[in-house]
């Protein structure tokens, strides 16, 4: 029996059109699941540093929950268990999108904290001792160092995140590794096909890097 | 400019009477009476530690006080002090300068000083430049104006603090050891500035361990000990015949070298 493999770069190329159609979803999971994790960071994340005990403590216990706990178990319980709660089917799209978003919100309230409290005590001093109340010494003066400081972090957490869409397949989202399961199963390319995947999914992530390195240069001057 | 002072005259800016700081088990402030009359030019020295720089961030809220009466420019700050309509107030009317300058790195020299005129006076964006221009050209750093605060040497940072600070029109003006984090060459350009700022009116408490800076300026000099004011009088009452031995001994030591 001949055991030689030929990779077959004609069927790896034959395959892209068929993965791209994935890409869409897979960016929309991403980029909004991190946009709604974004703001639940930022809230969850100042909550986080409250010295009141019933704004703190919330905020503690989600990110523990949702840190602490796999984001494929958090989509499954989202998409096959919340359904059961409401009465009604969730949208495999909506429940990829929740899932990304409750996850990385957790992880990025841990980075707004830290970008926050980063921030020398001066600073808010010098803005409480001109007059300026505390909510404009933190919109003018601390958040706008905090999120400079936050942006390799934030990044970091987007390139995470966007690989975590991967796991959402098993919901039956069309994103890039679930059109690469359904174009295997008609050509058993599995060989070519997953590497085209996941070129696709550095394609994403170098794009994505490139772009922070560049906001990160211009967010740095005069710091 | 002519050295005008009104020691005697109106209701004094800063009143404070028995006022108490602990912090947990360190009593760190100890029954301070103080009264700062409008123009008055008042330097505190002491040793590290011995409470002074505590003593002025009490007066604009920044370190809280537990027990005592504490009144800025007619508005009570009361024990344990939170956040109250009092406390803004005597922040927009008290100027202060910190040791370490606490500049606000984000932003362009001219926006450190239109800030707070802008946001909590209301000025338009014109009127508040305008008063930054000349603020700045006062210090004599108005070339620097675009430039970032890491851009700066230490000593120009801190004009610029004091631009900052004195864009408010503030009716009082705190130190808090404005000198003690610059080189040594760039001690002189700071002292000028509130040399400057002294001669023209202005009410000012200074902490510092500048004690020729002091001698020179000071209408009233107070030594504070471990929390206690053991010593107050005029500069060369203070620095040539001190009666307290805590004063001598510390004179002594800062006086040598």
């Amino acid at each position: 029996m001949d055991v030689t493999f030929q990779f077959d770069w004609q069927a790896a190329f034959a395959s892209i059109p068929f993965l791209l159609k994935g890409i869409p979803y897979t960016l929309l999971i991403s980029f909004g699941g991190l946009a709604i994790g974004f703001l639940i960071g930022i809230l969850f994340g100042l909550l986080r540093i409250s010295r009141l005990a019933w704004l703190k403590i919330p905020a503690v216990a989600y990110i523990e929950i949702f840190r602490g706990t796999p984001v494929l178990v958090q989509v499954l319980f989202i998409f096959y268990g919340l359904p059961q709660l409401l009465g009604g089917p969730i949208n495999a799209l909506v429940a990829g999108i929740a899932a990304i978003a409750v996850n990385s919100g957790a992880y990025i309230s841990e980075i707004v904290r830290g970008g926050v409290q980063s921030i020398e005590r001066g600073q808010r001093e010098a803005g409480l001792s001109l007059g300026l109340s505390r909510r404009q010494t933190f919109r003018y003066i601390i958040w706008p160092q905090a999120f400079r400081r936050m942006i390799p972090s934030l990044g970091n957490q987007g390139i995470i995140s966007i690989k975590d869409t991967s796991l959402f397949s098993v919901i039956g989202v069309g994103e890039l590794v679930r059109q690469g399961q359904v174009y295997i199963a008609t050509t058993f390319n599995a060989l070519e096909v997953y590497l085209m995947v996941a070129l696709l999914y550095l394609a994403i992530t170098l794009t994505l890097s490139f772009m922070l390195r560049q906001l990160e240069r211009r967010g740095l001057v005069g710091q | 400019m002519t050295h005008e002072k009104s020691t005697s005259g109106g209701d004094p800016i800063v009143r404070m009477d028995k006022v108490n700081k602990h912090f947990g088990s360190l009593h760190v402030l100890k029954d301070i009476d103080l009264e700062v009359s409008p123009g008055e030019v008042v330097v505190i020295i002491g040793a590290s530690g011995s409470g002074k720089s505590t003593l002025i961030r009490c007066i604009n809220g920044l370190e809280e006080f537990q027990q005592g009466y504490l009144e800025v420019d007619g508005s009570q700050l009361v024990p344990h002090g939170k956040a109250s309509a009092a406390l803004q107030k005597i922040r927009t009317e008290v100027g202060m300068v910190f040791q370490q300058f606490n500049l606000f790195p984000h932003l362009s020299v001219l926006d450190n000083v239109t800030l707070a005129p802008m946001k909590v006076r209301g000025w338009s964006q014109e009127d508040a430049t305008e008063t930054a221009e000349r603020l700045l050209e006062r210090v004599g750093i108005s070339d620097q104006a675009a430039k970032h605060p890491g851009q700066l040497s230490g000593g120009q940072q801190q004009r610029v603090a004091l631009a900052r600070a004195l864009a408010m029109e503030p009716r009082l003006m705190l130190f808090d050891e404005p000198t003690s984090a610059l080189d040594p060459e760039m001690i002189g350009e700071v002292l000028d500035a509130m040399r400057e700022l002294a001669r023209e009116g202005m009410t000012m408490l200074i902490v510092t361990h500048e004690m020729g800076f002091a001698r020179e300026v000071a209408d009233r000099v107070i030594f504070i000990h471990k929390g206690e004011i053991t010593e107050e009088g005029p500069p060369e009452e203070v620095f040539d015949s001190p009666q307290n031995e805590r004063t001598q001994s510390f004179l002594s030591r800062v006086l040598k070298h």
